[in-house]
């Protein structure tokens, strides 16, 4: 069952992320995957993009439940999720802070190094991260991953940027 | 007078992957089309689709549509562009073509596949008529095909799929989008549709309709108004939008004319979309030859569309005595693939309907 929120605004609210969050040894690790798909939809190159079997779906409605055994944060399924609904937090990007990888696709595209404005899942401001890495190859199929510095304690609330002209 | 085995009317998701399957069980097929180029909506969907690899999921609908018109370039398929199926004439089984604008000729095909696809439904609202009150599927054609921004500020009416990847691509294409209100107390489309919509800080309105438009020439504003559970209005709910473009995504009709015309036995499926074909199981309605698939059988998804066509066609082939050896296994993985595609919980509308149609052919 998804929330109400969910169902009426299109946010997931606590009870449809607690569902979602990576325990904390997967956290420590390094970078995971996220993956915000609530609803049992018929759908599944998660899956099947999947290089480390991480994501198995036995039914093609099923949701993807991430084995944090086996992801590390590769980023493969981000850019094949028809939704654009998966993240690759990394917690230890550095001492103080933490990063996340997103599907971004609107111009410009924003570059290694330029400071963006963080964005939560209602579209509004929650601070300023900075570019680490910009992925757009023929794999991404122009569904370019965006990875930016949020607080570690923002990594499960940054899920947009807006890059300022 | 043109001379088949197959004709396809429609060279969308569906005709094509049914023009496909035909040409590959040995059929000679003709596929009819309006536009001056294949691919139906597909041309249009700059979204990844959903479903499996075999429904070519993560791929970009125009990327799709050119897949499928390489692989019908391998085939014995001919294609008759710019052209309309206006008619068909029972007594000889002979359809009227009206090739361009002013040429008419007559085809005659062993079987026929109608995939005419849908048009769009519009809303009763004062001032519905104004310049700037568009379907959303004609945004996206405008935008997505021919390049032409409809407008600056837009309302979108329907929180379904197409309202929702109508919004999200006029935001790629910097118009902007006030809102996406619909009547119904939650979100029709796909959750993950609706987040990357919202994380772009559009508003979803949901329990929400239009009130009225207004404008002296062209659309200048509407007022949206909340509903409650009977979808009657709420006094005093009203909010002004300062918009110059409505979009009108509140479902799609089924496009069955040339079935209606040719006497097929039809029923009313709300679930389905409307008016809908009484079909078989192997998409024969109920004028013999004459085969149904994709979005004129019942509204759904491209990818399922795509399937049915890859029936149809495999099966109006079969009936004429085609068979490359692969029918009976073709046959069997497209319908295990449409039933994986229908079993979840997002199918049960189309399920249900499919029932219903079945009862009510009877």
């Amino acid at each position: 069952m998804v929330s109400q929120r969910l169902l009426r605004e299109g946010v997931a609210d606590e009870t449809d992320l607690k569902e979602i969050i990576p325990p904390d040894y997967a956290l420590d690790k390094g970078p995971v995957a996220v993956a915000e798909c609530f609803q049992e939809i018929p759908c599944n190159p998660c899956s099947t993009y999947c290089r480390r079997g991480a994501i198995v779906l036995e039914n093609i409605n099923d949701r993807p439940i991430i084995d944090y055994d086996r992801c590390n944060g590769c980023t493969l399924c981000v850019s094949k999720c028809p939704g654009l609904a998966i993240f690759v937090i990394n917690k230890n990007f550095s001492e103080d802070e933490a990063t996340v990888t997103l599907p971004y696709e609107f111009l410009p595209l924003p570059k290694k190094g330029d400071v963006v404005i963080t964005l939560d899942r209602y579209g509004s401001p929650v601070g300023k991260g900075k570019v680490v890495r910009v992925q757009n190859t023929r794999y991404n199929d122009k569904t370019p991953l965006i990875t930016v510095t949020v607080p570690k304690d923002m990594i499960m609330n940054v899920r947009n940027i807006k890059v300022e002209a | 007078m043109i001379n088949t085995d197959v004709a396809v009317i429609g060279g969308g998701p569906a005709g094509l992957s049914a023009a496909i399957a035909a040409a590959d069980m040995g059929a000679h097929v003709t596929i009819i089309d309006r536009n001056h180029e294949l691919g139906g909506q597909l041309l249009k969907q700059t979204h990844m689709f959903f479903g499996s690899r075999e429904e070519y999921a993560s791929t970009r609908g125009f990327d799709i549509a050119n897949i499928l018109k390489e692989e019908l370039k391998e085939r014995s398929v001919e294609v008759l562009l710019n052209t309309t199926a206006v008619g068909y004439y029972k007594d000889d089984g002979v359809w009227a073509l009206e090739e361009g604008e002013d040429k008419f000729v007559k085809l005659k095909a062993k079987k026929t596949i109608v995939a005419t696809g849908a048009m769009e439904r519009h809303l009763l609202f004062p001032n519905n008529d104004l310049p700037g009150i568009y379907g959303a599927g004609a945004v996206q054609t405008l935008m997505n095909q021919y390049g032409v921004m409809p407008g600056k500020k837009v309302l979108m009416v329907g929180a379904g799929n197409i309202g929702l990847i109508v919004s999200y691509q006029l935001l790629q294409a910097g118009v902007e989008v006030s809102a996406i209100i619909d009547a119904a107390p939650a979100i029709g489309g796909y959750l993950v549709h609706a987040s990357k919509v919202r994380r772009q800080g559009v508003p979803i309105l949901t329990s929400y309709t239009v009130k009225r438009a207004y404008g002296n020439e062209v659309l200048e504003g509407a007022t949206i108004v909340k509903v409650d559970e009977g979808f009657r209005q709420i006094p005093g709910t009203e909010i002004d939008m300062d918009i110059d473009t409505m979009c009108i995504a509140v479902g799609l009709n089924p496009l069955v004319e040339l079935l209606w015309q040719a006497g097929c036995k039809m029923r009313y499926i709300p679930q389905l979309g409307g008016h809908v074909p009484v079909k078989d199981e192997d998409y024969e309605t109920t004028v013999k030859g004459i085969y149904v698939a994709g979005d004129a059988a019942e509204i759904e998804e491209a990818t399922s569309a795509m399937v049915e066509g890859r029936l149809a066609g495999l099966n109006a082939a079969h009936a004429i005595g085609f068979d490359n050896g692969n029918y009976a296994r073709e046959k069997d993985n497209a319908l295990k693939r449409l039933n994986a595609l229908r079993s979840g919980p997002v199918g049960a509308k189309i399920r249900n309907g499919l029932l219903k149609l079945a009862e009510e052919a009877v």
